[in-house]
């Protein structure tokens, strides 16, 4: 006799690809948000098998802080020649230039709050009513608490006291006009079941995931890539090492870490292994005990 | 590799005083499922606050809210993996205020555990617990006696748990219920076998938890496909492709199958079915696929496809167990939204049969105000039908929720009887 039950991993793409095809009955014009990070990756390639043979039905939606990765923009871009979507992306460079928001100061300064303007403006403009997102509950204690379905005033604001609840696989995105959506579909997704779906499939990823020679200072105890955004303090030196990234953001806040894993396999390795949560390198989270809530309350993803 | 390993969530319900958050903590500890940063974190707050040693309740620390009144507001979700299997742990806030996060965290749980603490045995809050899980019927409960350090590890202590329960809970509907004496503060019998009760031959609760068989908490029986999306992309290699996409309710659906399409009544056989670019041979529940059927039929979002010789009741009168959820009370002229699987239509409560005093699981059928929180019987009648099974016998074609149109907020959460 076969066996009636699912593995974890194919129950987590079920699970997923219910979701989205939930987000697409119950919307009229959702986005995926796009970073070119692993998760981001992970929510359009669940996409395109939960509406095969049909095209990926959303648009994907960039917030382009203008600190990227080169190699970050590039994989996008082929990305969507590949699935023949649509892009839309938001400049948080446009938004400095028309001083809708303010560049910050210090040496730790980064764009990364100057996001939410942008992708709520971004949101406005292309009345979008549900923006998917590749936000898992694992990442941090206020995504612990997130919906799949989660509700945003038409301020953009997240009110994590006030959620709708949400029971069994009934879902209910209803709204007033302005108001929008965030959708997680991989919610229940951790770190390792991420890479090891990834690995399982063979989906395609930045080459920065893979170890690879760069050139690194070390600062807040991860290896901080050179680039042009970058301002040296006195005592520091740049050094050339073999790193690779667990998280993508902002090239100016992104710490690598050293390794040697240069397949997926090796990668999900090495992360079986870790002893430290994957946003300890990122320097916006180690503001505050609530950095990441606070945030997220504005509107951030 | 946890290749062929099972997803099992279950929920936590209690209060900080059961030591509910000590024991997640321990769970998560001992499985080695913390990071370091995570525990540099809270071994610093622990030694901000003065505690002795790291204070293992604060892993489960969440809002700002929560942090600085010491309470859980809402249904936070934590995850661990074994390698025997993956656990979700919908970790809820056990105040008699907080029911619906009880309910809400309880609805897609394998199993339940439920804390007592061994000095006070069976408490008014251990009965309403154990009524929400028999409610939502889940399939597996897990009595943990805990803070068995504080009654010397006595196993008459722990008898004396065990009789008070079974006591009370014989005239509720768990099917499988289990009992373990803990101490969550010291790691007795949670991870690691404790050392203090020979006289307890059970398995620790970790190994319980990798070991309880799930794979027939889904219905396998009664085939129930909602359709969510019809996919048609009308593209070169894919001109006729009409599939209907969905995620298996229950049961098992195989190609050449003889099926009914609901409301409508229209009979096919099913073509194909596809997960992506495979061709499978059937689908059971939780499946996501698409189907294909031999004959082009008018079939949209809202319908269900089932087996011909197996079919759901379709109805516009239910009655139904509703727990509500809203600050707003029920309001018997108000046209709700009814969600039901893909089908969503319009519905009023018509009658309200009786309330739970949920504290005493005694029936009120005086005072019927339904208010946040409350737990009645009551009679609903749909616009159109819904195509329903009891929820007892199918969890996921029997469960409804309410809408207010006013707010577009999910005010209620009903189990169909």
């Amino acid at each position: 006799m076969s066996k009636y039950y699912l593995n974890y991993l194919d129950e987590l793409e079920s699970e997923a690809i219910f979701i989205l095809r939930e987000v697409w009955a119950q919307f009229q014009n959702p986005v995926i948000l796009f970073s070119g990070g692993k998760d981001s990756i992970l929510v359009t390639h669940l996409a395109k098998k939960a509406f095969y043979p049909a095209k990926i039905p959303f648009p994907l939606m960039h917030v382009d802080t203008g600190h990227n990765f080169p190699e970050t923009i590039q994989f996008r871009d082929d990305i969507i020649k590949e699935f023949g979507v649509e892009l839309i992306v938001g400049s948080v460079q446009e938004a400095i230039d028309d001083g809708r928001v303010a560049e910050e100061k210090g040496k730790s300064a980064t764009r990364n709050a100057l996001q939410i303007t942008t992708l709520l403006d971004a949101i406005e403009t292309n009345k979008v009513d549900c923006a998917i997102g590749g936000g898992r509950r694992d990442e941090e204690k206020a995504r612990a608490k997130e919906r799949f379905f989660s509700h945003r005033d038409d301020f953009g604001q997240w009110d994590p006291k006030n959620q709708r609840p949400e029971l069994w696989n009934i879902f209910n995105g209803k709204h007033f006009q302005g108001e929008h959506f965030r959708a997680f579909p991989i919610s229940n997704w951790t770190e390792m079941d991420v890479w090891n779906y990834i690995k399982r499939e063979n989906i395609a990823i930045p080459s920065l995931y893979y170890a690879h020679e760069r050139e690194v200072v070390w600062r807040q105890d991860s290896w901080i890539p050179n680039s042009e955004f970058l301002v040296l303090e006195d005592h520091e030196e740049i050094v050339t090492k073999k790193i690779r990234f667990r998280t993508l953001g902002d090239i100016t806040i992104t710490g690598g870490i050293e390794s040697d894993a240069d397949t997926l396999a090796k990668i999900a390795e090495e992360v079986s292994g870790m002893r430290q949560t994957e946003r300890g390198n990122r320097t916006d989270d180690k503001r505050s005990e609530s950095a990441m809530e606070d945030r997220k309350r504005q509107g951030y993803f | 590799m946890l290749d062929n390993n099972q997803l099992l969530r279950f929920t936590t319900a209690g209060s900080v005083d059961d030591g509910k958050s000590t024991l997640i903590g321990r769970l998560l500890y001992d499985s080695k499922s913390i990071f370091e940063d995570q525990l540099e974190a809270i071994t610093n707050t622990s030694k901000k606050k003065g505690h002795d040693g790291v204070d293992l309740a604060l892993f489960t620390d969440g809002l700002r809210d929560e942090r600085e009144q010491g309470i859980t507001i809402d249904v936070a979700y934590r995850y661990f993996t074994t390698p025997k299997r993956k656990f979700i742990i919908a970790d809820t806030p056990g105040h008699i205020q907080y029911t619906r996060n009880m309910v809400t965290g309880a609805s897609t749980a394998n199993a339940a555990i439920i804390l007592v603490d061994a000095r006070h045995g069976v408490i008014e809050q251990t009965k309403r617990h154990s009524f929400i899980a028999s409610l939502l019927q889940i399939p597996h409960v897990i009595v943990c006696v805990n803070k068995m350090d504080l009654v010397d590890y006595s196993e008459e202590a722990y008898n004396k748990v065990i009789n008070q329960f079974e006591e009370f809970s014989s005239k509720m509907l768990v099917k499988d219920v289990r009992f373990i004496p803990i101490s969550a503060l010291n790691g007795d019998n949670v991870v690691n076998r404790s050392t203090k009760m020979d006289w307890y031959q059970g398995a620790p609760l970790l190994h319980t938890l990798e070991t309880i068989h799930i794979s027939s908490d889904i219905n396998k029986i009664d085939a129930r496909f909602p359709v969510q999306t019809v996919l048609r992309p009308q593209s070169e290699n894919h001109r006729d492709y009409r599939g209907y996409a969905g995620r298996v309710a229950s049961g098992i659906l195989r190609v050449g199958d003889d099926i009914t399409v609901m409301p409508s009544g229209f009979t096919s056989k099913i073509k194909s079915i596809n997960l992506f670019d495979k061709e499978l041979e059937e689908a059971y529940a939780p499946m996501s696929v698409s189907i294909t059927l031999e004959d082009d039929i008018d079939i949209s979002r809202g319908d269900m496809i089932v087996r011909t010789n197996n079919k759901p009741e379709a109805v516009q009168d239910i009655e139904v167990m509703l727990c509500w959820l809203n600050n707003k009370s029920a309001n018997p002229r108000t046209k709700y939204t009814i969600k039901h699987t893909s089908n969503e239509q319009k519905a009023i409560i018509k009658e309200i049969v009786y309330k739970f005093n949920i504290n005493t699981l005694e029936r009120i059928t005086t005072d019927l105000e339904i208010n946040m929180n409350d737990i009645s019987k009551v009679k609903i009648r749909t616009t159109k039908p819904l195509m329903i099974d009891s929820y007892r016998e199918n969890r996921a074609t029997g469960s409804i929720i309410l809408v207010d149109d006013a707010t577009n907020e999910t005010v209620a959460a009903g189990m169909i009887v």
